[in-house]
């Protein structure tokens, strides 16, 4: 790396800095340059080639499209949507469709993965084979199938609005999707929620403070039950102080569909079964072999020592073999987030989705696909860099 | 697979120069030493374009296709079909995977300028309308109010529904699906109350649907689609040869011209007839084409009647507006001469 012939390697011939390819050093240098000017060139190239070719062909470039009317009917967004809006505001609501797919798919996903991957270590028979069965089966049809089976399983198999199930009060279950009450916006929600949040963190110094006592002293406290009372106390105690501010939107029929309350889409269910169901599969298959990678020689002793079954796994088995578990879940949570475009084929409105439409609206595709790639890209790296830190934080620590 | 689609034509305009004809060379060239047409057609809407039991291409639109192919070639048959979903296709036509689109696409001021499209003509004047299950017991589209409405993206179909329930102070619950199968799956299985499209793809839809007559179209019509021919913008030679490809279907119409009588209609004496042919003049010699063009046109393919009648009135789509001028529609070739 540096700048002067390592001294020693060859005498040079004179003192100070002499220029000659037959150092390494300078060639290296050499090849940067030149790729790094190689690479320019080719960009430059492709950049003004595609400049040219959109001129030439009067097709319209640039971002301006972004605030224009949309117009674009969308079926389903997490914040308000008219098609009076702009493109831009389109593609937000595209953006939070795939990020509440990904989010609530990832969670989901992990948890029944982690069932799974310990079904499938299981002394028990039959649970074991049908861990095993399942793992196969979702891992070795292709995606794109399983998505449309699901969807065509949501919307064939329940009736239309008019005769949708309707199992509980203000529940109804039809090919219009899963149709709830939801509750009524009160100003005193948002101190709820702020209880709920301040909870958690109270209930985390708490475990820091215990932990550290316990270590210190012996002595232990009973962390779980004063972080559950923490967690959903506080919230309790603000909801009772502002007068129990609940009223609920209860559905009901109306003309073509039903009005009021909360909608999960056969969409939206089809797109989050298959994507859980697929990405599970493979995540079972990543904790069976983090776990199988922790010798079992560790049990034995941790059981010699008449440590209890569920606190081997917990404080023996889990901290090693997330080790090994967590690089490889991190491909996953990406893979299942890139797959959420997938939605394409059953009309869920993610990113994609309402990209392509905007593209082909606006003729902008290269302006399309630039926007596809930055918000992709930017999903991506986030996860990549919050499981790194968090993978370090796990890791060994080497004294 | 759609998104590598984009990649590709994203790609394909990124090197241009190199992928496609489109700049230097005129389209009519590069055709031409290709030896075959890429015409970019439906994925499959029986009268338009869809491949039949023997996986032939038939329909009103791949008649377009067949027709150009038989002016440029002398034979109907050198096309390649290139089915394209609604969202597909103008980036096929912009990255020069197609030469010309034949696809019920709609005439718009946005798609002639931002998109950089040129349209050619007109080979069918539509609207749209709304299908619905009979047993709903709707009778105008005016009592859709709170419907949930199954639509294709990337149509003009998308952007009128939302604009008409605007207009009318009503609200609908989108289902919007690319591929033409599911669209349709979602609406018979009862996911959407009400399936949306130009009114000749409802025709299409409901005949080759399970009971058509459990299904009606709404009277409403609240849109313009005239539907046509398109090539990429500025390649006005290739964009003539398409032009008067479809023109000369509608000149021979109203000249009596057929598939069945042009081999006699060679002796006959009328001026104009005989400039049609090719026996006086040199119209192949304006277009870039052999002076057979239209004559194969004719005798390959038919004249547009011969075209619609074996397309569309399979689907009980009665000539209307799109009869000739002559015959109280608005088909008008400018004369060929
Ligand atoms: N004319 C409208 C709509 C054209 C369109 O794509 N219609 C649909 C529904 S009839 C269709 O042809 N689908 C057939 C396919 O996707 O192959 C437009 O140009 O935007």
């Amino acid at each position: 790396m540096a700048s002067r012939p390592a001294a020693g390697k060859r005498p040079p011939a004179s003192p100070g800095v002499r220029l000659s390819l037959r150092d390494p050093t300078v060639r290296a240098l050499l090849y940067q340059v030149l790729a790094i000017a190689g690479v320019a060139l080719v960009a430059w190239y492709l950049i003004s080639n595609t400049i040219q070719n959109l001129e030439t062909r009067k097709i319209a470039s640039g971002f301006g499209f972004l605030d224009r009317e949309a117009g674009l009917p969308v079926g389903e967004a997490m914040i308000a949507y008219s098609p009076a809006d702009s493109y831009l505001r389109a593609l937000i609501v595209g953006v939070l469709n795939t990020l509440r797919v990904a989010v609530v798919g990832i969670v989901l996903a992990t948890i029944l993965g982690a069932l799974i991957g310990i079904a499938r270590l299981s002394k028990n028979w039959l649970l074991a084979r049908a861990a095993t069965i399942y793992v196969e089966v979702a891992r070795n049809l292709p995606l794109l199938l399983q998505l449309i089976f699901w969807w065509t399983v949501f919307r064939d198999i329940f009736p239309g609005p008019r005769e949708a199930y309707h199992p509980i009060a203000g529940v109804f279950m039809s090919n219009r999707g899963l149709q709830f009450p939801s509750l009524i916006d009160d100003p005193a929600h948002v101190y709820i929620v702020a209880a709920f949040l301040v909870g958690i963190v109270v209930a985390f110094f708490l475990r820091k403070w215990a932990q550290r006592r316990q270590d210190a002293t012996g002595q232990q406290f009973p962390v779980l039950w004063s972080a559950v009372a923490l967690v959903f106390g506080l919230p309790a105690l603000v909801f009772l102080a502002a007068g129990a501010p609940f009223r609920l939107d209860v559905p009901s029929l109306q003309g073509f569909n039903f009005v009021g309350g909360s909608n999960l889409t056969p969409e939206f269910a089809a797109l989050l079964v298959g994507l859980t169901l697929y990405t599970g599969a493979f995540i079972a298959e990543i904790v069976r072999s983090g776990i199988l990678a922790v010798s079992y020689g560790q049990t034995e002793a941790a059981l010699a020592l008449g440590m209890r079954r569920g606190f081997v796994l917990r404080l023996i088995i889990l901290p090693q073999a997330l080790r090994v578990i967590v690089p490889p879940l991190t491909s996953q949570y990406l893979n299942l987030t890139k797959n959420s475009s997938l939605a394409v084929a059953i009309g869920y409105p993610d990113l994609v989705n309402i990209a392509n439409t905007t593209i082909n609206q606006t003729g902008q595709a290269v302006e399309g696909i630039a926007i596809i790639m930055a918000v992709y890209l930017t999903v991506s790296l986030s996860i990549s860099a919050f499981m790194n830190w968090y993978n370090r934080k796990i890791a060994l620590v080497e004294r | 697979m759609k998104k590598i689609a984009l990649m590709a034509a994203g790609a394909a305009l990124t090197f241009a120069a190199s992928a496609t004809p489109g700049l230097a060379q005129s389209t009519l060239e590069a055709v031409k030493s290709r030896g075959a047409l890429a015409c970019g057609v439906n994925t499959g809407l029986a009268g338009f374009g869809a491949p039949d039991s023997q996986g032939v291409w038939k329909g009103l639109d791949v008649d377009m296709c067949r027709a150009v192919a038989a002016a440029m070639f002398g034979d109907a048959n050198k096309v390649r079909y290139v089915p394209l979903t609604a969202q597909q296709r103008f980036t096929a036509l912009q990255s020069g995977e197609v030469d010309m689109l034949a696809r019920n696409t709609t005439w718009t001021l946005q798609r002639d300028t931002a998109l950089g499209l040129d349209f050619v003509g007109v080979n069918f004047y539509d609207g749209q309308g709304f299908m619905v299950p009979k047993k709903l017991g709707v009778k105008s589209a005016k009592e859709l109010n709170g419907a949930t409405v199954c639509v294709q993206p990337g149509t003009t179909t998308e952007l009128n529904l939302t604009d008409y329930f605007r207009a009318n102070k009503m609200t609908f619950k989108p289902v919007v699906i690319e591929k033409l199968e599911e669209v349709t799956a979602a609406y018979y299985s009862g996911r959407c109350d009400v399936y949306t499209t130009d009114r000749s793809g409802l025709a299409s839809t409901r005949a080759t649907g399970p009971n058509p007559n459990d299904h009606v179209v709404l009277p409403d019509v609240i849109s313009k689609e005239p539907l046509g021919p398109a090539v990429r913008h500025g390649d006005n030679r290739w964009a003539d040869v398409v032009r008067w490809t479809f023109n000369s279907m509608l000149e021979a119409e109203e000249m009596g011209i057929t598939s069945k009588n042009i081999d006699q209609m060679l002796n006959d004496t009328n001026p104009a007839i005989q400039r049609f042919v090719g026996k006086t003049g040199d119209f192949g010699k304006m277009l870039g084409l052999d002076e057979k063009w239209s004559y194969n046109v004719i005798k390959q393919v038919g004249n547009y009647s011969e075209s619609y009648d074996r397309n569309l009135s399979p689907l009980g789509l009665e000539r209307g507006i799109n009869a000739l001028w002559k015959d109280g529609g608005v088909m008008y070739s400018p004369p060929m001469r």
